[in-house]
């Protein structure tokens, strides 16, 4: 029997002048223990042992789905938010003098809105448009299209009479049908012009201006210039005769507004309530309420943080037990494996070749118990949000980062113990056997 | 590799352990082992043959003295290229085996390609040839668990000459098997020896020491040819 000749393929070529440097460095050239090989290692060293392979990932898996959990649940909820979120309801804000319970049990306003109020707070960043609103105490005069009183027809409701500046249909987001609002100039005038709401102008059987009906107080004539619509903020005007504030004042006596409405700018709730009162009267701003929308990123933040905290904290503390899992396994592996550490030595394994075979195993069952964790947190969060008929939101480079973490976890865990594998030396680890 | 100068070349190797108390495992070791040589050592135990091959073989470096392996001076060398010379250059066969046991027999066998750089394309015919010449060829599926001492024994010598090796360290390498199979392991390792491999047994049994062309006895760390 002889050696077949490719086993004795180096001993047939190697010329008398080689060159040491050559021939020491020579391995390093060719197929000498590629990541295809350091893969294949490593999936031989984990797949050994299954049942330890799932108590090791146990704790990485558990960290980062509850980590994918988390953010997944915050940002279906913050979806959920901002699906529900109304553009309207969040751009209006109302002032109101604040008001104390007197002695005989009656409401009092403990202030009153300056007349000059519009003006004052449009100047503040956000405030886009500001109203006055009063209602006109007129007893029980009757408003009505024609003066004189016909005894014979039917009793209707006579339309509620308000007060309100130039600036507040624009301030509830109305819209002019017929003709226009006043202006300021009216009101300074204190012209007798009214605008009237949509219903009342129906049952007043007022449908256009331009032949300038007039409508009446009492006795008193007003010409109406304009008929309006669409006021979602305060659907009472709607049924209402308004006339300036000015114009109220010197024909009714007008005495206080009784709230002002103010258009903001999206998210600019929190800053409004707080200025707002200080530029009606900066000696006792607190004699105001004011009703201001928390903005939607408030909302969403102050959601998303509920969850995160608890979660957020469980999950790096399974992380935590998963990598010191992960440290723990790996180094109990090193030591079973000493005497394979001693002979992969002993074929020529460098300390780094054992490192990063240890390393890259460690790595793997890390990446391993990502991959998993995701897919449950995935899983439970689209569960939970079938259940409770949300629409599931999950980012998908959240996930496929959650799942790295993992790795990340695995080549922290692993430092260690791969150090410590590179350090034994062959010799020691040959007598342990394999 | 300089095929004119010997394959072993050891001048004034002492290896000593440091204490407390210090050991001298080797006491000034002159030795040269020439290509093709069949060297058996003998000694008893605690005598210093272990730490001897575990110099020859790059696992542990001489404390004072000179090492060339192949004419090229080891003490000069970092541990990435001694772990390359030893994987090109030297195959080791182990009294205890050493093969890993959840892993095939021929996994076992190509577990040597893998550091000696030994082109991807050769390892699997190279594997199957070393397990055939061997006499293992229908067993390359197997565990090694479930073999007996001496197939093992075959497998590890299949190991130790797939990276093409000039030089055999055996340590004992019969010291687990029975009389009959000691024989066949023995008689692979001089048909290895006859195609030129040097070769060097550590062993207990006069029977194996006999059968070598040369045998050098260790005493106390001190070297003497017979
Ligand atoms: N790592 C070591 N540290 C200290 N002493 C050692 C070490 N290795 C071997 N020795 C000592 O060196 C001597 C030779 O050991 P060894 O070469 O294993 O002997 P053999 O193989 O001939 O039985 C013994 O006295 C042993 O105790
Ligand atoms: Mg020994």
């Amino acid at each position: 029997m002889k050696l077949p000749a490719l086993l004795r393929r180096r001993r047939s070529g190697a010329g008398a002048a080689a060159a040491t440097a050559a021939t020491v460095d020579a391995t390093r050239r060719v197929d000498r223990f590629t990541s295809q090989d350091l893969l294949v290692e490593v999936s031989h060293g984990i797949g050994g042992h299954t049942g330890r392979l799932v108590m090791t990932t146990l704790g990485t898996v558990l960290g980062i789905a509850s980590l994918v959990v988390t953010i997944g649940f915050a940002q279906t909820a913050a979806g959920q938010i901002s699906a529900q979120f109304d553009a309207v309801a969040a751009t209006q804000a109302v002032v109101k003098p604040g008001s104390a319970r007197s002695a005989n049990g009656d409401e009092v306003a403990t202030s009153m809105l300056p007349w000059d109020a519009p003006d004052r707070v449009e100047r503040l960043n956000g405030v886009e448009r500001a109203g006055l609103i009063g209602e006109v105490p007129i007893g029980e005069t009757a408003v009505t299209a024609v003066p004189i009183n016909d005894p014979s027809a039917p009793e209707v409701l006579s339309p509620t009479l308000l007060a309100t500046s130039e600036g507040l249909l624009e301030a509830v987001r109305g819209r002019a049908t017929a003709g226009r609002y006043f202006d300021a100039g009216h009101d300074a005038r204190a012209d007798r012009v009214a605008v009237i709401g949509a219903r009342a102008a129906e049952k007043l059987g007022i449908n256009r201006v331009d032949s300038q009906p007039s409508i009446f107080v009492g006795e008193r004539p007003y010409t109406v210039i304009g008929i309006v619509d669409d006021m979602e903020r305060r659907p009472d005007l709607l049924d209402s005769v308004i006339v300036p504030i000015g114009t109220a004042r010197a024909d009714f006596g007008l005495q206080s507004a009784s709230e002002l409405q103010l258009r903001i700018a999206a998210g600019a709730g929190a800053l409004v309530a707080e200025q707002a009162p200080i530029a009606l009267d900066p000696n006792t701003p607190e004699n105001f309420d004011v009703q201001a929308p928390r903005s939607g990123s408030e909302l969403q933040e102050s959601v998303q943080a509920d969850i995160n905290v608890v979660f957020l904290v469980l999950g790096l503390i399974a992380l935590l037990a998963g990598g010191l899992g992960i440290a723990n396994v790996t180094l109990l592996s090193v030591s079973e494996r000493t005497g394979e550490i001693g002979l992969r030595r002993a074929l020529g394994a460098t300390r780094r070749d054992i490192a990063s075979q240890f390393m890259v195993e460690s790595v793997v069952i890390g990446l391993l118990g990502g991959l998993i964790g995701a897919a449950v947190g995935v899983f439970a969060v689209v569960a939970v949000a079938l259940v409770q008929q949300w629409t599931p939101i999950i980012d998908l480079p959240m996930v496929l980062g959650a799942a790295l973490l993992g790795a990340v976890v695995g080549l922290a865990a692993g430092a260690y113990p791969a150090r410590k594998a590179s350090r034994i030396e062959p010799i020691a680890a040959l007598r342990a056997g394999v | 590799m300089n095929s004119a100068a010997p394959v072993v070349e050891l001048v004034d190797v002492t290896r000593s352990f440091p204490g407390p108390p210090e050991v001298r495992a080797l006491k000034s070791v002159n030795l040269t082992i020439r290509r093709g040589d069949y060297l058996s050592i003998v000694g008893p135990s605690g005598s210093g043959k272990s730490t001897l091959l575990n110099v020859l073989g790059l696992l542990d470096r001489p404390t004072v003295g000179e090492y060339r392996l192949g004419g090229v001076l080891t003490g000069a060398l970092d541990e990435a290229q001694r772990a390359g010379l030893r994987a090109r250059t030297i195959g080791f066969v182990f009294q205890a085996f050493h093969l890993l046991p959840r892993r095939t027999v021929l996994d076992n066998v190509l577990l040597a390609t893998l550091y000696s750089g030994v082109p991807r394309h050769e390892r699997m015919p190279r594997a199957k040839a070393a397990l055939e010449r061997v006499g293992l060829g229908h067993r390359m599926q197997f565990m090694p668990t479930t073999l007996s001492g001496g197939e093992r024994q075959r497998v590890a010598v299949a190991r130790a000459v797939m990276a093409s090796p000039q030089l055999i360290l055996a340590d004992e390498p019969t010291g687990n098997l029975d009389q009959r199979t000691s024989g066949e392991v023995m008689d692979l390792f001089e048909e290895l020896n006859a195609d030129g491999l040097s070769l060097v047994v550590i062993t207990h049994d006069e029977k194996v020491a006999g059968r070598a062309d040369r045998s050098i006895r260790i005493a106390d760390g001190r070297v003497s040819e017979l």
